[in-house]
């Protein structure tokens, strides 16, 4: 047995990296336990020529696909998204597009304004200094004065324009809708031992250069080198707990396989929104026959994606292709509310630069676009770098009918039970995708783009996970309190994606990494009346 | 996993229909994907993906009904066609390999204008932009809903 740490973090992605680091000047004894390893930058897919067909090996975004060892099998056949993330210090932080936004006010009071789903217990002003610290402590570039969203001034500059970015521009400007570089966690200074960005173009599958802000090179050397010891390729199997109701410590198979018990005075959850509900799912006994911290029975309900599409089509024009960040700007247009749109809530546009010419024209054949035989070279060579791409992220409400489950047969290869997803496309939704890919297309007709096609949802496309242990303030409703603290174990606390109430229509994970301080800071606040 | 190697006459059908997926071509100068150097690269690049390209030369094979390079060009050409309208996933992935092989080939990297290399540590460059094009978004009054 392992000697007892006041604080075990379970995962060290974007929430357990940040809340280990806060804490870390508590001078308690802080562990966090990592099924991954470390990554090496020398590794990763664009050091090589072969660096987008590993997309589809060693870096595929889903874990079914992947099969690493630190990763864990997902039933995802009932669901028209699949479920994408990393496993590894850094999490999925280390195979994002570090597209940066923030939740934005009205997002945290969605019942109150619009009538649908449930408030959160906090507010914008509450996570307002904690995304700062974030953005801080992250690195972020942006350009300060979006009209979209409350003042808020990004450490660094913006990702270059380019030349898609400027098409874009122009087209927005045609149609008076906004458009704004986006906040991105990609360095474009000198900045906290990271250089600035050179456009490798290819971000999402980990970032060869460093630019990229994954929390294996931004919290975890803070946090480290305050004090936090991080143990890799140790996964948990589930969370014990004593005739008190609370939690004692975890049992885990380290890196030989063998089992370890590790007790804790505290256990922080930071594992996502399938991760999280699967080990508190697993974590079964006497007093908790239904797992723990369920007394409500919403733990792994109202599992929230951002379902995604994307409108295409080529311009006359040269863009960036495969040069430069992926995604460097957004359009909040359509992000608030109009019911005259047949929906509530809304939806924000991210527009792209393209891929590697490899991925285009497989993409373009898949799509019908590229034909085999003689004309397939003068058809691609047509396409290539005059791609136009908007991304469409849709809010997508909680419906208790999407939930992760424990799978009755599925198993990783430690024998512990793999979550499966049952998931649908609400209404609300589909509706709003129907109006945000009409909205898309008027993009391209601007922009005087041909062959305009469409991906409705982007099956791949399940990043976000969100939900499956919502905050609230009535125990019924709710699996932790507004302070992140579960109702039913008083030491355990929840951290990353799946304590959303509602999902906002940006990606999560700068609002993730906030929670994660905010909570963190809470702690800090109640250390000595923390289990009252 | 636990792919099986392909045997020869897989090889040789995935050889004709990559060669028909993307042909030599004259005008610009470049092989096709049959080309002796990249069909070795696609035949590496299987890997894990080895039981789905096996289904899709099943089909192809089945639709064909003989090896597919003693069939007339016209036939060849019929037969390709109905693999792609009907081979669903195991031609998707079979495709993929094909073209993510191809656009990685020196010849045709360098025909395309495209520096045949890896993305770093050389990176790119990316103009700034004209950021005047934001002015008229600057202007624009803050549009977030308060809510407290």
């Amino acid at each position: 047995m392992h000697e007892k740490v006041d604080v075990l973090i379970i995962g060290s992605g974007a929430s357990g990296a940040a809340v280990a680091w806060s804490l870390a000047e508590t001078k308690m004894r802080i562990l966090c336990l990592e099924q991954g390893e470390w990554m090496k930058q020398s590794d990763y897919p664009s050091n090589g020529r072969d660096y987008e067909a590993r997309v589809f090996s060693d870096y595929a975004t889903s874990p079914n696909i992947r099969q690493r060892p630190s990763d864990y099998p997902i039933n995802d056949d009932n669901s028209p998204i699949k479920v994408v993330n990393f496993n590894a210090v850094g999490g999925s932080t280390v195979m994002y597009t570090a597209h940066y936004p923030r939740l934005h006010p009205s997002d945290f009071r969605v019942r109150s304004l619009d009538g649908v789903a449930d408030d959160w217990p906090i507010d914008y002003t509450t996570l307002e200094p904690f995304f700062a610290e974030n953005d801080r402590m992250t690195g972020v570039s942006g350009l300060a004065g979006d009209p979209a969203y409350p003042t808020h001034e990004p450490p660094m500059p913006p990702l270059p324009l380019g030349k898609t970015g400027a098409k874009i521009g122009k087209t927005m400007n045609q149609l008076g809708w906004h458009w704004w570089p986006s906040d991105s966690a990609i360095a474009t200074t000198e900045y906290d031992g990271r250089a600035p960005c050179i456009n490798l173009g290819h971000c999402t599958p980990a970032c060869a250069q460093g630019a990229k802000a994954s929390t294996d090179i931004t919290y975890w050397p803070h946090a480290i080198r305050a004090g936090v010891e991080l143990r890799t390729s140790c996964r948990v199997r589930e969370i014990l707990t004593g005739p008190d109701g609370m939690a004692t410590g975890v049992i885990y198979y380290d890196i030989d396989g063998i089992e370890q018990f590790q007790p804790a005075e505290v256990i922080i959850m930071a594992c996502n929104g399938v991760g999280t509900p699967r080990l508190l799912l697993n974590s079964t006994s006497g007093r908790f026959p239904n797992g723990l911290a369920n007394s409500s029975c919403l733990l792994g309900k109202n599992l929230m994606f951002h379902p995604w599409a994307h409108v295409s089509g080529y311009v006359d024009e040269p863009m960036d292709g495969h040069r430069g960040p992926p995604l460097c700007l957004w359009s909040q247009e359509f992000y608030e509310t109009d019911r005259s749109r047949g929906f509530l809530r809304g939806f924000n546009f991210q527009f792209n630069r393209t891929m590697g010419v490899g991925t285009e024209a497989m993409n373009a054949e898949a799509n019908g676009l590229l034909p085999w035989g003689e004309a397939h070279h003068d058809t691609f060579r047509a396409m290539v770098g005059h791609r136009m791409s908007v991304g469409i992220c849709t809010e997508d409400l909680p419906e208790e009918h999407n939930r992760v489950t424990l799978d009755p047969v599925l198993k990783d290869r430690h024998g512990i039970p793999a979550p499966r997803i049952d998931y649908a496309i609400g209404d609300n939704t589909n509706r709003m995708l129907d109006f945000a890919i009409e909205r898309g297309k008027e993009i391209l007709a601007a922009a005087n783009a041909r062959q305009v096609h469409t991906v409705r949802p982007v099956v791949y496309g399940g990043w976000h996970l969100l939900g499956t242990a919502r905050m609230g303030n009535d125990p019924e409703r709710s699996v932790v309190n507004s302070w992140g603290r579960s109702h039913d174990v008083k030491n355990l606390f929840i951290v990353d994606g799946s304590i959303f109430v509602t999902s906002g229509g940006v990606n999560p994970t700068c609002t993730i990494q906030a929670l994660a301080l905010y909570i963190a800071d809470a702690m800090k606040q109640r250390l000595a009346t923390l289990f009252d | 996993m636990n792919e099986q190697p392909l045997n020869d006459a897989e090889i040789a059908d995935l050889r004709c229909l990559a060669g028909l997926i993307i042909p030599a071509s004259a005008k610009y100068d470049v092989p096709g994907a049959d080309d002796p150097v990249i069909f070795a690269d696609i035949v590496n690049s299987i890997g894990r993906d080895g039981n789905t390209v096996r289904a899709a030369l099943a089909a192809l094979r089945t639709l064909s009904g003989a090896p597919l390079a003693d069939l007339d060009a016209g036939r060849r050409t019929e037969v390709a066609a109905k693999l792609r309208a009907e081979g669903g996933v195991p031609v998707s992935v079979l495709t993929r390999i094909v073209m993510l092989c191809y656009y990685c080939d020196e010849r045709v990297m360098l025909s395309l204008g495209l520096e045949p290399r890896a993305p770093f540590p050389k990176g790119h460059i990316v103009e700034q932009g004209d950021w005047s094009l934001l002015d008229p978004v600057r202007v624009r009054k803050p549009f977030w809903r308060q809510a407290s």
